[in-house]
């Protein structure tokens, strides 16, 4: 009896001792859930280039792991647990729809720490991140104001939620900023991935007279279509998510490009260091979480020089995309000149500002 | 609304409705052999990275199409093996072919994703071509918009008045009695089966090649599933496939056209993208709804295994 307990005493201590070493010697483990397949340029691409540039960046000191294709859903929190369960300490779940199954895995792992990208609820150890890609879109539409030719701008759209509303607005606000003559025509596809259906959009808006053309949907189709059409209709693209120039290496004007890296790299660091606290951060270009994709050559110095100056301005406070007077499509002023709009209210978007052409399908 | 406007309508309405018509008409073939192949889906997507990747290498859309078909028989035999050999249950061995189709084609496609085709120039049929907007609309297109033409009336003939059509016909009514006369039925089932998946292989391969010229997962997107329940709805007719097939590329790209135009018509979104659905749904179910023309269309021994030793 008293033999079998020091045996047990002196293996459990040995554990006890093997696994502090361990610990100290060990990088921590890190988890990534994805929606969608990594692919070659999107959404979960740009969530992949910054797992690696994190890790790149704390070589040593963690070691990553992504699951990719992960349902929003029951499969989503039987994912995360697992990730949970396997020992990682930190992990990222980077779709919206991740949400309740983070909170709810979350209160079960009290010593692990859950980052839940675009999503609206935070926890003791669960921070929320998302960036402000609207700013990025207002610097595109102004690059598109200057060089349309049929003031006719064409906006392939997946959902109407605040996000691709900002999204819209901002690049509508940003066309008619430069010029008033401009107009952007939505099409809804109500999916964020059909390249058939989103390039057919593209298509339709091209020959409806749009000379301008960019996407709120995940895959490369519509740059594509842009770059097929440039020569015979001088059609011009911005691309979204990622810069996707390779796919039109002549249309391409610039594009809105998410960089997690920078962000992944720091929270990581702060939770090793100790010193991370439940955070809600919601960068744009003064946090560099987003970036213009290079601009095409074909664009006049002026605007340009224009568009670097403006991005420097956004990025102090001193541009705002949403600055007042924001009135909407029915005439409503939204926001009251001299002021900026809140973050409250830009979360809670739900209309179109004047200069969109097409009408808001009601609920 | 200019006259350009509704020949580009046109346009884009027989290129969406392509895929379906080719797809669909293979399937109804291996139905009409009494034979339910729910796996276009998954030979689609494997149709589609196949003849991706061979373009791609080739710099051929020809033997890309060619790839893709054969790449689509052998999936269809897989499911033959399965089905026809064995004899498991049809509908499972469908729906296993088409997760295992989608899942294979992402592994195959890996290498692919970040690789974008030349957009292949369409083909101008001389004189016709010249016709004022149905012109431009009609024949200023890809050789497989033609060929799905042509499959159209060549399925038709075959299948009303071949001497072949009529064996695979009886085969799919009463395997029983065309055993009994001699026919091999399995043998006949399995060349309906093949010509099934190669149909959906070319299908595949005008999704990847010519309509949208990449390769990406899930760029399918249920266009499989869409070509299986045009058969149904069309009755097993082939007439009926072209006009649902039609039918629903016209509703969407019509719903594009007005949200695009910038009118003040405020329809919800999401009513309009299943405008596609609902009209070819009800279209078809209105030209087909007598029901003793379902009960002559409809494979009587579909879905049912048949064990050659009686």
């Amino acid at each position: 009896m008293n033999h079998r307990k020091f045996v047990l005493t002196t293996l459990g201590g040995a554990a006890l001792l093997a696994s502090t070493f361990l610990s100290a010697a060990e990088p921590t483990k890190v988890g990534f859930v994805y929606v969608s397949p990594v692919g070659d340029a999107g959404w979960t691409f740009q969530h992949d280039q910054g797992r690696k540039q994190m890790e790149a960046a704390l070589k040593g000191a963690v070691t990553t792991k992504f699951i990719e294709n992960v349902p929003e859903g029951a499969d989503a929190e039987r994912i995360i647990r697992q990730l949970a369960q396997d020992g990682n300490k930190i992990i990222f779940t980077t779709s919206f729809g991740y949400m309740n199954p983070t909170l709810k895995v979350a209160s079960a792992f009290p010593n692990v720490t859950f980052f839940h990208a675009t999503g609206y609820k935070q926890g003791k150890n669960v921070g929320i991140y998302n960036a402000r890609f609207y700013e990025g879109r207002y610097l595109n539409g102004i690059i598109a104001g200057k060089m349309t030719k049929t003031n006719i701008a064409g906006y392939v759209a997946a959902f109407p939620i605040p996000e691709v509303m900002q999204g819209i607005n901002a690049f509508t606000r940003g066309m008619k900023s430069v010029n008033p003559k401009a107009e952007v025509r939505v099409i809804w596809v109500n999916s964020w991935f059909d390249p058939g259906k989103e390039r057919e959009a593209a298509m339709t808006l091209i020959s409806q007279g749009a000379d301008m053309i960019t996407h709120h949907t995940d895959s490369t189709a519509v740059v594509q279509a842009a770059e097929e059409k440039h020569k015979e209709k001088g059609t011009w693209s911005f691309s979204y998510h990622s810069d996707m120039s390779k796919y039109g290496p002549t249309a391409q004007l610039s594009g809105t490009t998410h960089i997690w890296g920078d962000f992944y790299t720091k929270t990581v660091k702060e939770i090793l260091d100790g010193k991370w606290k439940a955070t809600n951060v919601w960068g744009g270009f003064k946090d560099g979480m987003i970036k213009l994709a290079p601009i095409n050559a074909a664009v006049p110095a002026d605007v340009k020089a224009y568009v670097t100056k403006l991005q420097a301005d956004i990025a102090t406070g001193k541009a705002h995309p949403f600055a007042g007077p924001v009135v909407d499509q029915d005439g409503k002023e939204r926001v009251a000149k001299g002021k900026n709009m809140s973050d409250a209210e830009l979360g809670a978007m739900d209309y179109y500002v004047q200069g969109v052409a097409s009408t808001l399908p009601k609920k | 609304m200019g006259l350009t406007f509704i020949s580009s309508i046109i346009f884009a309405t027989v290129v969406a409705g392509t895929p379906l018509i080719i797809v669909a008409l293979g399937e109804l073939v291996t139905e009409k052999s009494g034979v339910l192949n729910l796996g276009a889906e998954g030979i689609m997507s494997v149709g589609a990275v196949v003849a991706f990747a061979v373009t791609h290498h080739s710099g051929s859309p020809m033997l890309g199409i060619l790839a893709g078909m054969t790449a689509g028989m052998l999936m269809s035999l897989l499911f033959g093996i399965s089905a026809l050999t064995l004899m498991a249950n049809q509908v499972a061995s469908g729906l296993a072919l088409s997760i295992f189709g989608v899942g294979l084609s992402a592994f195959i496609g890996k290498p692919y994703e970040s690789i974008a085709l030349a957009s292949v120039n369409p083909v101008r049929i001389p004189l016709l071509s010249k016709i004022p907007v149905l012109g431009p609309a009609l024949f200023e297109q890809q050789g497989l918009v033609y060929f799905s033409w042509f499959l159209i009336l060549a399925v038709a003939w075959f299948l009303y008045r071949s001497k072949a059509g009529l064996i695979l016909r009886a085969v799919g009514e009463s395997p029983v009695s065309a055993h009994s006369i001699g026919y091999g039925v399995v043998k006949i089932r399995y060349q309906a089966v093949l010509f099934g998946g190669a149909m959906a292989g070319i299908g595949g391969a005008f999704l990847s090649v010519f309509y949208t010229p990449m390769w990406v997962e899930g760029m399918v997107a249920g266009r499989g599933w869409i070509a299986l329940s045009l058969v149904v709805f069309a009755t097993w007719r082939p007439g009926r496939v072209m006009i649902g097939a039609y039918l629903f590329g016209g509703c969407m790209i019509t719903q594009m056209f007005v949200q695009g135009s910038g009118a003040k018509i405020s329809i919800p979104a999401q009513f309009l993208s299943s405008l596609p659905y609902v009209a070819t749904i009800l279209v078809l179910v209105l030209i087909s709804r007598n029901r003793s023309t379902i009960r002559l269309n409809s494979p009587a021994s579909l879905g049912q295994p048949f064990l050659p030793d009686a």
